[in-house]
C-alpha cells in the first residue's frame, strides 16, 4: 500500500503544482468567463425569438423542451451536424479563417472587463484602448468572409460592412474619449470607481449625448437591425455569410451575439457604473449591512448583469421596431451627424472639467 | 528568457509577413499579410513597454487604414500580368541596387554600432508606469509645436481629399432628411369629400 | 512635467497664416461661385499682413522657442518675406487664368496658404521633426494643387508621379534622420551639431548623411533625382507650375541650410563631395536636355534643374559668403521664374495653353512691351549682364573660386554658355520669326502691371544688385 500512497501523493503534488502555474490559472479563468458567455449567447437567441414574438403577438419557439427552453440546444446540435460547404473558387484558407477572426476579438475583449471590484482577468492600464483596438479588428472576419466566398452577394455585404464599421468606429471612439476624459483614466476598473456615489454620479448624465451615440454606434458596429445592411436578407440574401453553412456559420452567429453582449456590457460599465449598485447614496448605510439583503442591494456582479440585460433588450426592441436604414443614410448619420456631435461634446466635456462642473468633475 | 522567446516569435512572424507582402501575387492577400506584419510589430512594441503605441497601431492601422485599403483593393481588378511587364528587364539593375544597399546596411547597421554595449537597453519600469501618461506629458509640452503641425497636415489631407473627390453635378439627386421628417399629414394626404352616388 | 507657456511671439506670422487659412476655408464655404473673389482678396490680404508682421519685427540674432524646435533668425525673416512676395505674385498671375477656366476655387488659395505655412515652418525649423513635418505640409499641399485639375489626364499623371516620388524622397530623408538620431540620440539641430565632431561613429553619420541628401535632392530636383520635375511642371496647370517653381525653392534652400549647415556643419568635408557631384550633373543634364525641348514649360523645368545645380555650388563652399551667394541666387532665380511662367500665363487664354516654344514666335509684333519683358527674363536667366541673373551667377562663381575650386567654376561657366543657347533661342523666336498665333493679347490690368514690375525688377536689381546682396550677407552673417 506504500507505493499507492506515494503515487497518490505525487499525483496530488503534481496537480497542486500544475494548478499553481499562472498559465494554467489564466486558462481556468478564461474558461470561467467564456462558458457562461457561450450559454448567454445561446439563450440570447432564444430570448430574441421569444421577445420579438411577444412584440409581434406570436408565441415564438414552444416545441423543444418545456416552453421551448431547449430550442437553442437543438439549434446548436443541428448546426454541428450539418456539412460545411466550401464554394468552388473560394479561397479555402481564408474562408475557414474568417469566422475565427470574427469570434476571436469578440471573446478576447472580455479579458479587461471587471465583473466586480476584485475580479478582472487582466487589469491593464490601457484597458479601454485595448477594447477599442480589439473590437476594431473584428471587421476583418466579415471582410475576409465576403471576399473569400467568391460570391457577389457576399462581397457586397463585406463592402457595406467595412464602410459602415469604419464610419461608426470614429464616433464610438470619440464617445469613449469623453469617458476617458471624465474618468481621467484608461483603466476600466478606475473608470467604474470614478462613477461611484449614486446613479446620478454615473456618466450617463454628464455624457448623455455620448451615451446615446455610443449605443447606436454599437448597434451599427455589430451589424444589427436597423443597421444590418451587411446581411440585408431582403436585398443581398445574407450578405457576407451567405455561403457559410453548418458549424462555420454557427461561429459567425456566436460572434455576432457575443459582440452584442460585449457592447451592452461596455455601455453598462462606461455609462451606468458597471457593478455599482443603483441604491448607493440614497438608501441608509445600515441597509447594506443587513445579511442577505445587503448583499443584494450592495455592489456586485448582479447589477452588471441586470444593466447588460437592459441594453440587450434594447437591441431586440430596436430590431422589432425599426425598418432597415438605407446605405447612404447610414453613412450620412455616421459622418455628418454623429461625428460633429461627438466633437462638440468633446469640447463641452473639456469645459466641464476645466470649470469643475457639477458633482462629476469637482 | 520568455521575453526573448516572445521577441523571436514575433520577429519571425513580422519578417515572414513583410516578405509575403511583396511576394504574393494576389493584392488582397498581400494586404492581409501587411495586417499580420502590423500585429507582430505591435507585439514587439508591447515588449518595449510602449503599450499605447502598440494598441494605437492596431487601432488605427489595422482597424481603420487597412480596412479601407482592403476595401479599395477588393474593388479594383488589378492586372498582375501588366504589373510584371518589364520585371525581367529591370531585374539586373534592381538586383545590383539591392546588393549594394544590403552591403552598405550590413556594414553600418551591425553590432559594432548598435549592440547593447554601444546603446544601452532602456531601463525597465514598474507596473504603475503608464506609457500613455508619459507620451501625453511630452506631446503637449516639449513637442507641442510639431504636434500642432501634424494636426495641420491632417487638416490639409482632409481638404485635399474632399477637393479631389467632391463633385457637384446638377443631376445628382439627394434627399433632405430634415424636410422628410418634418412632413405633416396635410402635406401628403388630401381629404376629398364627395357625395356618394345617388340611387335613382 | 508641467506645461509652461512657450514664447509664441516669434511665431506670430505662422500663427496668423494658419488662423487666416482656417478662417478663409470656412468663409469660402458660404460663398457662391460669383463671390469667390472674396476668398482671393482675403488670401492676398493675409499675405500682405504677414509680410508686414515680418518686416516690422525684424529679428536681430537668434531666437529659439517651442522647446527649441522653432528658430527665428535674420535668414528666416528675409526668406519668409520673399516667400510672401512670391506667393502674392503667383496668386495675382493665377487669378485670371483660373477664372477663365472655371477652376477658380477657394481650395486653390487655401491649399496655397497651407503650402506657404509649410515653407515658413521649414525655414524656421530647428529640429529634424519640424523639418520633416514642414516638408510634408508643403508637399502634401502641392500634390493636391497639382491634382486639382481633375479633368486633365496630364495633371493627374503629374500629381501621381509627384506624389509617389515625393513619398519615396520623404522615406529616404526619414531613414537618414533615423541614422543620425541613432548616433547622436537627439533631433535638435544645435545638439546634433554639437555632437557630430565628438562621436566616433563617423561612418554611420556619413551613411545617414547620404540618405538625407538623397531626400533633399529629390525635393530640389537635382540630377539624378530630377525625373519628376519636367513631368510635373508640364502636367500641372500653369499657375500651379508657377507656384511649385517659385516659393518652394526658397524653402528648399532654407532646408538645405538648416540640415547641412546648422545640423551637420561638422560633416562639411563629406557633403561637399556629394554636392559637387550633384551640382555638376544638374548643370550638365539640365542645360543640355533643355536644348531638346519644344515645350516651354519643360524647357523651364530643365532650366530649373540647372539653376539648382548653381545654387548648390554656393552652398558647397561652406563659407558664410558662399551661403549668401547661394541665397542671392535663389532669390534671383525665383524672381526670374515668376517672370518666365508669368509670360506663359499671359499668352495663354481659354482653351489655349501657350506652352509651346512656337507660341512665342513673333511676340514682338503682337506686343513689343511684353516681348521686351520676356527678353529681360531670358537674358537674366542666361546670365547676361546687366541683369540680376548675371550678378547671381557671378557672386556664386566668385565664392567657388575663393574656396579654391577653380575647375568647378570653369565647368559651371561652360555649362552656362551651353545653357545660354536655349534662352537666346526664345528671344530669336520672339523677334525674328513671324507670329503663328495672331489672336490679340487680352490681359487683365493687375497682371499687366505686376508682370511689368516683375520684368523691370529683374532689370533694376541687375543694375543695382548691391542692396539685395548686402541683405543676404547680413542675414547669413547675423545668425
Amino acid at each position: 500500500m506504500e507505493w499507492l500512497n506515494s503515487a497518490y501523493q505525487s499525483v496530488a503534488d503534481f496537480s497542486v503544482w500544475w494548478f499553481s502555474q499562472p498559465a494554467v490559472l489564466i486558462m481556468l479563468q478564461i474558461v470561467m468567463i467564456v462558458t457562461p458567455l457561450m450559454l448567454a449567447v445561446a439563450y440570447l437567441t432564444f430570448a430574441e425569438r421569444k421577445i420579438i414574438g411577444a412584440m409581434q403577438v406570436r408565441m415564438g419557439p414552444t416545441r423543444v423542451g418545456p416552453r421551448g427552453w431547449l430550442q437553442p440546444i437543438a439549434d446548436a446540435l443541428k448546426l454541428i451536424f450539418k456539412e460545411i460547404i466550401i464554394p468552388t473558387g473560394a479561397n479555402k484558407v481564408l474562408f475557414v479563417i474568417a469566422p475565427i477572426l470574427s469570434i476571436g476579438p469578440a471573446l478576447a475583449a472580455w479579458a479587461v472587463i471587471p465583473f466586480n471590484a476584485e475580479y478582472v482577468l487582466a487589469d491593464i492600464n490601457a484597458g479601454l484602448l485595448y477594447v477599442l483596438a480589439i473590437t476594431s479588428v473584428g471587421v476583418y472576419g466579415v471582410i475576409i468572409a465576403g471576399w473569400a466566398s467568391n460570391s457577389k452577394y457576399a462581397l457586397l455585404g463585406a463592402m457595406r460592412s467595412a464602410a459602415q464599421i469604419v464610419a461608426y468606429e470614429i464616433a464610438m471612439g470619440f464617445a469613449l474619449v469623453t469617458v476617458i476624459m471624465a474618468a481621467g483614466s484608461l483603466n476600466i476598473g478606475t473608470i467604474i470607481e470614478a462613477q461611484s456615489g449614486s446613479p446620478l454620479h454615473w456618466f450617463w448624465l454628464p455624457l448623455l449625448p455620448m451615451f446615446v451615440i455610443y449605443f447606436i454606434s454599437g448597434v451599427a458596429e455589430t451589424n444589427r437591425a436597423p443597421f444590418d445592411v451587411a446581411e440585408g436578407e431582403s436585398e443581398i440574401v445574407a450578405g457576407f455569410h451567405v455561403e457559410y453553412s453548418g458549424m462555420v456559420f454557427a461561429v459567425f452567429f456566436l460572434a455576432e451575439y457575443a459582440n452584442m453582449i460585449l457592447i451592452s456590457v461596455l455601455a453598462a460599465v462606461l455609462f451606468l457604473g458597471g457593478w455599482l449598485s443603483p441604491f448607493e447614496g440614497w438608501l441608509p448605510e445600515a441597509w447594506f449591512e443587513i445579511t442577505g439583503l445587503g448583499l443584494l442591494l450592495g455592489h456586485g456582479v448582479h447589477w452588471l448583469l441586470i444593466k447588460t440585460a437592459i441594453f440587450l433588450f434594447f437591441y431586440l426592441w430596436l430590431r422589432a421596431t425599426f425598418p432597415r436604414y438605407r446605405y447612404d443614410q447610414i453613412m450620412r448619420l455616421g459622418w455628418k451627424v454623429f461625428i460633429p456631435i461627438t466633437i462638440v461634446w468633446l469640447m463641452v466635456v473639456g469645459l466641464m472639467i476645466l470649470t469643475g462642473f457639477g458633482w462629476w468633475f469637482d | 528568457m520568455i521575453e526573448k522567446l516572445i521577441f523571436y516569435i514575433f520577429a519571425i512572424i513580422m519578417v515572414f509577413g513583410a516578405t509575403m507582402v511583396i511576394t504574393v501575387r494576389n493584392p488582397v492577400r498581400a494586404a492581409l499579410f501587411l495586417v499580420l506584419t502590423f500585429f507582430a510589430s505591435a507585439a514587439i512594441w508591447m515588449l518595449l513597454e510602449a503599450e499605447f503605441l502598440a494598441i494605437t497601431l492596431v487601432l488605427v492601422y489595422v482597424g481603420a487604414v487597412m480596412v479601407l485599403f482592403l476595401f479599395v483593393v477588393m474593388m479594383l481588378d488589378i492586372n498582375t500580368a501588366l504589373l510584371k511587364e518589364g520585371f525581367i528587364r529591370y531585374l539586373p539593375v534592381g538586383i545590383g541596387v539591392a546588393i549594394l544597399l544590403v552591403v552598405m546596411l550590413v556594414g553600418v547597421v551591425g553590432p559594432e554600432n548598435f549592440s547593447l554595449d554601444e546603446m544601452a537597453a532602456p531601463e525597465r519600469h514598474g507596473a504603475d508606469y503608464s506609457n500613455t501618461r508619459e507620451l501625453g506629458s511630452v506631446l503637449y509640452t516639449v513637442y507641442v509645436y510639431p504636434f500642432e503641425i501634424a494636426a495641420v497636415i491632417l487638416l490639409v489631407a482632409i481638404i485635399a481629399a474632399i477637393t479631389l473627390t467632391l463633385r457637384k453635378r446638377p443631376t445628382t439627386k439627394y434627399q433632405n432628411p430634415d424636410s422628410q421628417v418634418s412632413v405633416k399629414r396635410d402635406d401628403r394626404v388630401r381629404m376629398v369629400k364627395m357625395k356618394s352616388e345617388e340611387k335613382k | 512635467m508641467t506645461f509652461t507657456m512657450p514664447n509664441i511671439a516669434p511665431a506670430l506670422p505662422e500663427i496668423f497664416i494658419l488662423s487666416m487659412a482656417c478662417l478663409i476655408l470656412v468663409i469660402d464655404l458660404f460663398l457662391t461661385d460669383r463671390q469667390r473673389f472674396v476668398t482671393y482678396l482675403l488670401t492676398q490680404a493675409t499675405l500682405v499682413v504677414a509680410f508686414i508682421l515680418i518686416v516690422t519685427d525684424f529679428t536681430q540674432g537668434r531666437v529659439l522657442t517651442f522647446s527649441d524646435t522653432f528658430v527665428r533668425d535674420p535668414m528666416a525673416d528675409v526668406l519668409k518675406a520673399c516667400i510672401f512676395i512670391a506667393g502674392l505674385v503667383t496668386f495675382t498671375y493665377s487669378r485670371d487664368y483660373l477664372q477663365t477656366r472655371q477652376i477658380f476655387k477657394g481650395e486653390f488659395f487655401v491649399l496655397g496658404l497651407f503650402a506657404i505655412l509649410g515653407m515658413m515652418i521649414l525655414t524656421s525649423a530647428h529640429n529634424f521633426l519640424t523639418i520633416y513635418l514642414g516638408l510634408e505640409l508643403l508637399s502634401l499641399s502641392l500634390y493636391a494643387m497639382v491634382a486639382m485639375q481633375r479633368d486633365s489626364v496630364t495633371a493627374s499623371e503629374a500629381a501621381m508621379k509627384y506624389f509617389i516620388l515625393g513619398a519615396i524622397a520623404s522615406g529616404m530623408l526619414l531613414y537618414g534622420i533615423s541614422m543620425i538620431y541613432g548616433v547622436t540620440g537627439t533631433l535638435d539641430l544645435a545638439e546634433v551639431a554639437r555632437q557630430v565632431p565628438e562621436t566616433e561613429k563617423q561612418l554611420l553619420l556619413t551613411f545617414g548623411l547620404v540618405f538625407l541628401i538623397v531626400g533633399v535632392a529629390f525635393k530640389l530636383g537635382a540630377v539624378p533625382f530630377h525625373m519628376w520635375v519636367p513631368d510635373v511642371y508640364h502636367g500641372a496647370a500653369t499657375p500651379t507650375t508657377l507656384f511649385i517653381g517659385s516659393a518652394p525653392k526658397i524653402a528648399a534652400f532654407a532646408m538645405l541650410m538648416r540640415l547641412l549647415v546648422d545640423g551637420l556643419g561638422g560633416l562639411h568635408a563629406q557633403w561637399q563631395d556629394i554636392l559637387i557631384i550633384l551640382a555638376v550633373l544638374s548643370m550638365g543634364v539640365g542645360n543640355i536636355v533643355a536644348i531638346a525641348q519644344s515645350n516651354i514649360k519643360r524647357m523651364l523645368a530643365y532650366s530649373t534643374i540647372s539653376h539648382v545645380g548653381f545654387l548648390m555650388l554656393g552652398v558647397l563652399t561652406g563659407t558664410a559668403e558662399g551661403y549668401a551667394a547661394a541665397m542671392f541666387y535663389t532669390l534671383a532665380y525665383v524672381l526670374m521664374t515668376l517672370g518666365g511662367f508669368g509670360m506663359v500665363i499671359l499668352l495663354s487664354r481659354e482653351g489655349f495653353e501657350a506652352d509651346k516654344l512656337d507660341d512665342f514666335k513673333g511676340l514682338n509684333e503682337r506686343s513689343p512691351w511684353f516681348a521686351f519683358m520676356m527678353l529681360i527674363v531670358m537674358f537674366s536667366m542666361a546670365g547676361v549682364p546687366p541683369f540680376i541673373g548675371f550678378w547671381a551667377k557671378l557672386s556664386v562663381l566668385k565664392e567657388v573660386i575663393a574656396a579654391d575650386m577653380v575647375w568647378l567654376a570653369v565647368v559651371a561657366v561652360i555649362f552656362s554658355i551651353i545653357g545660354a543657347f536655349y534662352y537666346l533661342r526664345v528671344i530669336r523666336l520672339m523677334y525674328f520669326d513671324k507670329p503663328v498665333d495672331t489672336a490679340r493679347l487680352e490681359v487683365a490690368l493687375d497682371m499687366r502691371l505686376l508682370l511689368s514690375a516683375n520684368g523691370l525688377g529683374v532689370l533694376l536689381l541687375g543694375l543695382f544688385p548691391g542692396g539685395l546682396l548686402a541683405l543676404c550677407l547680413a542675414a547669413l552673417s547675423g545668425s
